[in-house]
């Protein structure tokens, strides 16, 4: 049941938000159907603005752009934003606590065949240092599009990670609210925490885990700042042990956001699905989440081991 | 009019080292440098504002792409009424609305946070783009220094700028020559700055940031350019009009001891 991807949710959230609010603008360097913006820009010609291959002047546009009232939204890969205009994002967007929706696409070893420079897995440890940024990464297309849409509709910086490879529609149908996580699955068992192409692998393993009588809990953690406090302490709390699941490097990442937490308010064994200190490469998006151990084997065996550790 | 701009940019630079020696650091002399055409712009009737309302729909947007050029910015913000003059000697102090490099949300007068060079123009860049989406007749002017032009992202937003036709923007460089270690030219060469600059598409025009007839003029001429965005090569001195600081690289981030910010005051009186 693939369905679409969260890069293409994000299109479609955009050229929504952009009927609703003509302030919307989008901007893109070179990367109109990569990041699927290509929408806006065909329906509004006037307010897409080409960046051509500068991402940093990019981001300092869109900052500009916000000062004269807009609301941009700047799209490329996650290679390019955050990582190569990351001082203009800190000090020009951030500092200034602009109304600016960076959208960064190709995150995570999905990416694929272009392999380890072009598989963005240190984006969230950057973003989610920054004060003032929101941080949100939709599971699927249509939690993309909410995504999107909720974004235009709130001041303030904000950062959607996105992917490149199709995923299933899993999110459901319900509401999408920023900073508020969802429970997909009941469990009282273990709790899994993921976000991303990462909470249909942790549904999966939810399915195993039950066919061996562990009952696990699925958290859709889609905003990772401002972390949904309430809900994983009290995940913790009620479940005794935590799995947390992640496209992105073990440091600074999701499981680094919910360690910080429950470390403070409700210390409990973690085990942690995220690459541990390594670059991606190339090949299949599949056969990626299995080799680095992010596929739900790797979540199935993660819950197994914090179960062996919940006292 | 000359007279009187005169006057106010002594002052401003009386103001710059109080500032800075108050604080105990800063940037006193590119501040000292750019005070006469910062004195033009803010009182020689350049740029759009109103002294009690910084966020009016109809100003002109200024952006210090310099942003350690502040001292020099508040003392003109003083001078015109936009800011209390016993406010400058609160610089760099915990709570001051005068952060050492602006921030956004401090002092309304920022409209983006500086400091970072090669970034403010950008911002510069996007705000006179938003302004033409929407036809408005705002001009945004964006102040910049020469050695901050050793950081690529100025040629991509210069190349945005040409690219969009942003003859809404005026863009002046602080050409002092001298930047934190030394001359521009033995750090990374820029010159030929006209040229280079001109063969991004931009109007340059060469004006002596110290005559306030040939400011005003480059201004002038600027904003009668169609088509095109404008780029000033202001030749400035480093520390102008204090004889131990003038030309002198060492005073780019340096504040004053007592007895020198004594002795600058005393010339500056004369």
């Amino acid at each position: 049941m693939l369905e679409e991807s969260t890069r293409e949710g994000f299109g479609r959230g955009l050229a929504e938000a952009g009927e609703a609010d003509a302030r919307v603008v989008a901007l893109t360097g070179d990367l109109n159907d990569s990041t699927k913006v290509e929408a806006f820009a065909k329906k509004f010609p006037g307010r897409f603005v080409q960046a051509g291959i500068a991402e940093q002047n990019m981001v300092a546009m869109a900052a500009g752009l916000a000062i004269a009232g807009k609301v941009p939204f700047a799209a490329s890969f996650g290679a390019f934003l955050p990582a190569r205009c990351f001082d203009q994002i800190r000090v020009s967007v951030a500092l200034s606590n602009l109304n600016v929706k960076l959208a960064a696409t190709h995150c995570g070893v999905t990416t694929g065949e272009d392999g380890a420079n072009a598989q963005m897995l240190e984006d969230i440890a950057l973003m989610r240092s920054l004060p003032n940024f929101t941080v949100i990464a939709p599971c699927d297309g249509e939690e993309a599009r909410k995504a999107t849409v909720a974004a235009a509709s709130i001041a303030g910086p904000m950062y959607l990670r996105l992917g490149r490879e199709r995923v299933p529609h899993v999110s459901g149908n319900g509401a999408f609210t920023i900073g508020k996580a969802v429970t997909l699955h009941e469990g009282s068992d273990v709790a899994i925490i993921a976000n991303g192409v990462e909470v249909a692998q942790a549904l999966e393993a939810a399915k195993a885990l039950a066919a061996k009588g562990v009952s696990a809990r699925v958290i859709n953690l889609h905003t990772i700042k401002p972390l949904d406090e309430n809900t994983l302490v009290k995940a913790a709390a009620q479940c005794g042990c935590v799995v947390t699941a992640e496209e992105h490097q073990l440091q600074g990442g999701v499981g680094s956001a919910v360690a910080e937490l429950l470390a403070e308010r409700r210390p409990t064994p973690i085990e942690m699905v995220a690459v541990r200190s390594k670059f991606g490469e190339s090949g299949k998006p599949a056969e990626l989440l299995k080799k680095f151990g992010l596929d739900a084997k790797g979540i199935e065996r993660a819950a197994l081991r914090a179960l062996a550790r919940r006292k | 009019m000359l007279e009187k701009l005169r006057q106010a940019a002594r002052e401003m630079r009386v103001a710059v080292v109080k500032m800075t020696t108050a604080a105990g650091s800063g940037h006193p002399g590119g501040s000292l440098g750019i005070a006469d055409v910062f004195a033009a712009l803010y009182l020689g009737g350049v740029l759009k504002f109103k002294p009690g309302d910084a966020r009016w729909k109809g100003r002109d947007y200024f952006v210090l792409s310099n942003g350690h050029l502040n001292p020099a910015w508040y003392a003109a913000l003083a001078q015109a009424k936009c800011i209390p003059e016993r406010e400058l000697t609160t610089l760099r102090q915990l709570g001051s609305r005068l952060q050492g490099h602006p921030v956004r949300g401090t002092l309304p007068q920022v409209e983006v946070s500086t400091g970072s060079l090669g970034q403010g123009i950008g911002v510069a860049v996007g705000i006179a783009l938003g302004m033409k989406m929407e036809r408005l007749p705002n001009r945004v002017y964006c102040s910049m220094g020469d050695g901050e032009l050793e950081e690529g992202s100025c040629w991509e937003a210069f190349a945005a700028a040409s690219h969009y036709k942003l003859d809404n923007l005026t863009i002046f460089i602080d050409r002092n020559g001298l930047q934190q270690n030394g001359r521009t030219e033995g750090i990374m060469t820029l010159e030929p700055l006209a040229e280079r600059l001109s063969s991004f598409g931009l109007n340059v025009i060469n004006a002596d940031g110290h005559d306030f007839t040939q400011i005003l003029a480059a201004f002038k001429k600027a904003r009668a350019t169609k088509g095109k965005p404008s780029a000033i090569i202001f030749k400035t001195t480093m520390g102008k009009g204090v004889s131990f600081m003038q030309a002198k690289h060492e005073w780019h981030g340096k504040a004053l001891s007592q007895t020198q910010a004594a002795e600058a005051l005393k010339e500056l009186a004369q």
